[in-house]
């Protein structure tokens, strides 16, 4: 009997990770696109660091700044009454980490390619920036993010070297797929390893045809 | 002054083009100020100082007597708090939303308006600019024209206080173009707040000015009432940009107050046209004659008779009114086909002005 509580886990980090990155990495990249503000670069060179530092450094990076003898790892724990740090919700920030870089670096291209044009109209017509952007960059975005966001979920799917740094591999707590695909093979069980291998790799190639899908153009509508 | 901008503002080079400088000062009391110029004159710059969407290195904005922009107490008013109306190239109605979306976004977006009261003004500029059938489409399935009448009628949902239109005319054809200018006597019974109109196009420009600036280079080289711009241009080079006119150089050879009378001496051949006051005797200058009046005499015999000259025939082409015929100097003149046909074969020509139709222009 194969215990599917992996998959399981790493379905719900992977929705909440994507939730996260849809959200704060949608408001990052819309400063970045839209806004000049100092430091900028340096921001965009923070936000790119995950993407080529190795995981063990990252991880290690995560262990010191909410770790349970720092200050943030001490403001969650009073907050939610447990400590972050190898618990699901840590693998959950592993996912984040891993996805939200390349989600705010395509996603930022995006909303750069809506024409300033339709924004600025909706300037002159009285519109605040707010509502700008709810009502007419974001829908125009949409198509972009939305195919960002389902390979968000399939990277965060993904991750190994933060997860195992920070939430550790405690099978039925923080045991993801990725995890118990590595336990497995540590182990000798080369059944379980190649069930969860496809598995994951089904599931990944599914994603990517639907980010694909997301991101054709529109039918072009004929002009009448 | 309804419309009264001094900006300046400096781009840097970037990649592909120069350093640009644009340092005017429009001020307009007309109901519709046309900016006419070649592409690259900075009139969209100039469309966005007023709108917002561009803020001057100097100098101040003030429209309807309310202070848009000034530079030196850092004033700026953000484009929603400037209630323009601003036509952009290619209308940028917003793609996902239906006309009638379209209009009922600007109408949440402007304060003040009763749900009703919306609602009306909807209903209205939706009957007023024959949009009505065509409420539920999305811009993708509306015609260039359906567009620009869309595009109008929205401006006008918030009533707004300035309306700011770039090249509302491009990629027009001759018969939709007439129709928006139509369009324009409906939108006057709406509105009547001062409107900035951008264009390369001269016809367009003749339609529609009250005031006219001229702009090149990022300033502006000559600015008034069309007549005026139009029947008096200050320089030579602004005859030129204009292109309605045959220009030739010329020398005042006598003057005569009390007859009402100058000489000028145009190639070689004496012309007499009214006095020119403030003129000196050997003062240099152009003659500038418009090309619908300069009058080609097909009985033609040495230039003896005044205001007349003998040109070689360059070229000739049909056009709109006959033919079009380019002679030396760049003197163009337009006569019928049956003129043509008189003179055909024939190396020179004669060409004769109207005294009162030659305008001296110094150097």
């Amino acid at each position: 009997m194969i215990d599917w509580f992996p998959l399981w886990l790493s379905l719900r980090v992977a929705a909440l990770a994507t939730f996260f990155v849809l959200t704060a990495g949608t408001f990052v990249a819309y400063l970045l696109s839209h806004k000049s503000f100092r430091g900028k670069n340096l921001v965009d060179s923070l936000i790119t660091l995950p993407l080529v530092l190795p995981p063990t450094v990252l991880g290690y990076y995560l262990l010191v700044l909410v770790g349970r003898h720092s200050p943030l790892g001490q403001l969650y724990e009073g907050l939610f009454g447990q400590p972050l740090v190898f618990t699901w919700q840590a693998a959950v920030v592993a996912a984040f980490l891993h996805s939200a870089p390349i989600y705010i670096k395509a996603g930022r291209a995006v909303l750069e390619t809506v024409d300033t044009r339709y924004e600025w109209a909706a300037h002159s017509l009285g519109a605040s920036e707010w509502r700008t952007f709810w009502r007419v960059t974001l829908p125009l975005a949409w198509r972009g993010l939305s195919s960002l966001a389902s390979l968000s979920f399939a990277r965060s799917l993904g991750d190994f070297g933060v997860t195992i740094m920070v939430a550790g591999n405690i099978p039925g707590q923080t045991q993801t797929l990725s995890v118990a695909i590595f336990d497995a093979v540590e182990s000798g069980d080369g059944r379980l390893a190649r069930i969860l291998v496809i598995v994951i790799s089904a599931a990944a190639l599914a994603l990517l045809w639907a980010a694909g899908y997301l991101s054709r153009p529109a039918r072009a509508q004929s002009a009448g | 002054m309804r419309i009264d901008a001094r900006l300046i503002k400096r781009l840097p080079p970037t990649g592909g083009s120069e350093a640009f400088e644009l340092n005017v000062h429009l001020k307009s009391d007309a109901d519709i100020t046309v900016l006419l110029g070649p592409s690259g004159a900075g009139k969209t710059l100039t469309l966005n100082c007023l709108g917002g969407f561009a803020t001057p290195d100097e100098g101040r904005i003030l429209v309807n007597d309310e202070l848009y922009f000034d530079a030196p107490t850092k004033l700026r008013l953000p484009p929603q708090q400037r209630r323009c109306g601003y036509i952009f190239q290619d209308h940028a109605l917003f793609p996902h939303m239906t006309v009638r979306e379209n209009l009922r976004f600007a109408a949440n977006a402007g304060r003040g308006n009763s749900g009703l009261n919306r609602h009306r003004r909807i209903a209205e500029l939706l009957e007023t600019f024959e949009l009505a059938d065509l409420a539920g489409r999305k811009p993708a399935q509306l015609s260039g024209g359906q567009k620009q009448r869309a595009a109008l009628a929205r401006m006008l949902v918030n009533e707004p206080k300035l309306l700011l239109l770039d090249e509302p005319t491009r990629g027009l054809d001759g018969r939709l173009k007439q129709a928006f200018y139509e369009l324009l006597g409906k939108l006057r019974e709406r509105s009547a707040a001062p409107m900035v109109l951008v264009t390369h196009d001269l016809e367009e420009c003749m339609e529609l000015a009250g005031h006219v600036c001229l702009m090149e280079a990022g300033r502006f080289t000559q600015c008034g009432p069309r007549e005026r711009v139009f029947a008096r241009p200050a320089t030579v080079e602004v005859a030129r940009s204009l292109s309605i006119y045959n220009i030739l150089p010329a020398s005042v050879e006598a003057l005569d107050p009390g007859r009402d009378c100058s000489r000028l001496s145009v190639l070689g051949q004496l012309w007499e046209v009214p006095y020119l006051p403030g003129r000196l005797i050997g003062d240099q200058g152009y003659v500038c004659v418009r090309q619908s009046e300069t009058k080609v005499v097909v009985a033609s015999g040495s230039p003896a008779a005044a205001n007349q000259l003998l040109l070689k025939i360059e070229s000739a082409s049909p056009s709109l009114r006959g033919v079009r015929i380019q002679l030396e100097h760049a003197v163009i003149a337009e006569i019928s086909e049956a003129e043509y046909a008189l003179c055909r074969g024939s190396e020179r020509l004669t060409v004769e002005v109207p005294s009162a139709a030659v305008y001296f222009v110094g150097k």
